[in-house]
């Protein structure tokens, strides 16, 4: 199949605006998608990510604003004219067709000839893994077979781009995980320029070359899934990427202190009014030992949860936050963990050491 | 083991009991069916073989075979029901499908209108169309005023009148479980269908229209065979003119007083009613009927 198509289109968004009232689903959002990207719009539900795949699929019509597929001017073209695919949240299968019938529309709808239709189909539903599944009825498969004909469908008339809405949010986790590393395969196999909307922050990690955080409206970070996590851009991407607390610092000309003490890092520090210092549970350590190229902290335990392969602490810190740091338990290392109340040493190397804009976004 | 025998017998006495319990609650509804359902019609039947002179006889049924204008009723009440039913479906069906496309709020209003006429008295609603349509009605004088037509058309005592007021009481039977049924559909097909690039009417015809018929089906049915066996509206318009079964039923009744052979044409128009039923319940799901779809 990668052999027709003609190479991916990048997608170009300019300043789109879509308002429903008072209330901004997207606010002057431009995005820059390359070719053959798999990209991610990763946000709560309400931040304007569907408004903005929509818009991509011309199901919204945006206030003002420009879409560009290649060089091609699409933010007036109708839906059924900018020849994207796209998977459908609920799936979207015809339930009076069959699945041929569902994966062979978009041919009929282009007067491809009849006997390429039925090849095409085959070829599509093999991609999918599901060869021979042609005359069941939809109302037969099980989730799994859904969304992988509803993909099928969606890729069977080679475009060059393709869209998803949360394809995956009505599998079982399991299926979900499989599905997750097969969408990512074909990708690979097929090429298409890929949007995907998720808010599922493990799922973008998994899947995408790179991630648009979307809140409000707007899009807070556009990263690589290790940038974003090792350099969130604001405090809503740290929070809303993996679990983080977040303990205030001062600044104080070139010096950061926590709590009066210096911290050392390896990360440019954000120039901003307030700082906040965050911590990712699986960074912070138990210290062993005292060194000198550590920021350590000293805490008291409140809480441990054993859970089997890791153990989950709570600490109270001095300011009186409580963090949260997880350690892999091995061997013996039961034994050694503290106990409720204890004082504890914790360390935080410096590369771990990321400090961000504090203030509301 | 034996502790698992003790507890299977009292298990089994508590499943008669169940059974027992539910046959008598259900009770009151069977013998409710019995007596306005099985009893008349197990009478009419039975009087349909009675003769004038109070023997059994087949008079009743050779007598639709020998005269010619028994057959012409027939043919009369099955054409008038099939345009009726037509008519119906070219006016609900579109009417249906702009209701189902508006607001929610909007669509109930106009449902609300379209079943207004439900809650007025057939009669009232059918003398009313007499006084519309008549030689010198409101109709006629606006149309000649407006330059329609010159002359006042003739529009009730014939087969028009009957259909535009048959029409205008069945609409709702068609429009209800047509508005269900689109109602079902869900929006995002459409929004596929258009994806994968569809047009408007193309979507409309192979994905939106199709998910509809199981409601367009149940309709027309329902309005065909109430239409089967409709007295009061034909008898007024029709004014004589279009004879439809149960105007004979009710002739024979009045004018001859001959119950015999008004149960004999009540069971063939019953018979061939449930036989139309019965077709129709191969191809489709008669339980959209009750206009709950599918």
């Amino acid at each position: 199949m990668t052999d027709n198509i003609q190479g991916a289109l990048p997608i170009t968004a300019r300043n789109i605006t879509k308002t429903y009232g008072k209330v901004h689903a997207l606010d002057d959002v431009s995005l820059d998608v390359k070719s053959g990207e798999f990209l991610t719009l990763l946000g709560p539900s309400g931040s304007g990510k569907t408004t903005l795949l929509m818009v991509l699929a011309g199901f919204t019509r945006p206030d003002q604003g420009s879409l560009k597929f290649g060089d091609q001017e699409m933010i007036r073209t109708a839906p059924h004219l900018r020849d994207v695919g796209m998977v459908f949240q609920n799936y979207a299968l015809f339930p009076h067709m069959t699945v041929a019938g569902n994966v062979g529309y978009p041919l009929r709808l282009r007067n491809v000839p009849m006997p390429e239709i039925s090849q095409r189909i085959e070829k599509a539903l093999e991609t999918v893994q599901l060869g021979g599944y042609g005359t069941r009825q939809i109302d037969q498969l099980s989730g799994g077979q859904k969304q992988r004909v509803a993909l099928a469908r969606s890729i069977v008339f080679e475009p060059r781009i393709l869209l998803m809405d949360e394809p995956l949010s009505a599998l079982d986790k399991k299926l979900r995980d499989r599905m997750q590393i097969e969408l990512r395969h074909l990708h690979e196999k097929l090429g298409m320029t890929t949007v995907y909307v998720t808010h599922d922050q493990r799922e973008a990690l998994t899947m995408s070359d790179r991630i648009a955080v979307v809140n409000h409206g707007r899009i807070m970070q556009l990263a690589t899934p290790q940038g974003l996590y090792e350099q969130p851009a604001n405090r809503f991407v740290a929070d809303f990427i993996g679990d983080s607390t977040f303990l205030p610092v001062e600044r104080h000309g070139d010096q950061i202190t926590y709590n009066g003490m210096p911290l050392k890092t390896s990360h440019p520090v954000p120039d901003a009014a307030s700082l906040v210092l965050m911590l990712r549970p699986e960074r912070v350590r138990l210290a062993t030992k005292t060194t000198k190229t550590v920021n350590e902290f000293q805490a008291t335990a409140s809480e441990l949860v054993y859970q089997g392969d890791s153990y989950l602490m709570y600490a109270t810190m001095p300011d009186g936050t409580e963090i949260s740091l997880r350690g892999a338990i091995r061997q013996g290392t039961v034994a050694a963990l503290p106990k409720i109340g204890d004082h504890v040493t914790l360390a935080l190397e410096p590369s771990d050491t990321v400090l961000i804009d504090g203030g509301d976004v | 083991m034996a502790s698992a025998d003790i507890y299977a017998d009292g298990l089994r006495r508590d499943e008669r009991l169940e059974r027992l319990k539910l046959f008598g609650l259900s009770s009151p509804a069977i013998l409710l069916v019995l007596v306005i359902l099985v009893i008349p019609v197990g009478w009419l039947f039975f009087v349909s073989f009675i003769g004038a002179d109070g023997q059994f006889s087949m008079e009743n049924y050779e007598r639709m075979i020998t005269r010619k204008s028994y057959f012409r009723i027939f043919i009369t009440t099955f054409k008038i029901s099939l345009f009726a039913t037509a008519l119906c479906i070219l006016i609900g069906y579109p009417l249906a499908y702009f209701m189902s496309q508006l607001p929610n709020r909007i669509a109930n209003l106009c449902m609300i209108t379209v079943l207004l006429p439900f809650w007025t008295s057939l009669l009232v609603r059918t003398y009313a169309w007499l006084v519309l349509l008549q030689k010198r009605g409101l109709v006629n004088d606006w149309a000649i005023s407006l330059g329609l037509w010159d002359e006042p058309i003739k529009m009730v005592h014939n087969m028009t009148g009957t259909l535009i007021g048959m029409v205008h009481i069945m609409l709702p039977f068609l429009i209800l479980p047509v508005y269900s049924a689109m109602k079902q559909i869900d929006r995002d097909l459409l929004k596929a269908a258009s994806n994968l690039g569809a047009s408007p009417r193309r979507a409309f015809w192979t994905v939106f229209f199709p998910l509809s018929t199981p409601g367009l089906f149940a309709g027309a049915l329902m309005v065909f065979v109430l239409c089967l066996g409709f007295f009061v509206t034909p008898a007024v318009l029709g004014g004589g003119k279009v004879i439809m079964v149960s105007m004979k039923i009710v002739s024979n009744i009045e004018l001859f007083v001959n119950w015999g052979a008004a149960s004999a044409l009540g069971v063939v128009l019953l018979t061939l009613t449930v036989l139309v039923l019965w077709i129709a319940s191969r191809f489709l799901n008669l339980e959209n009927i009750a206009g709950g779809g599918h």
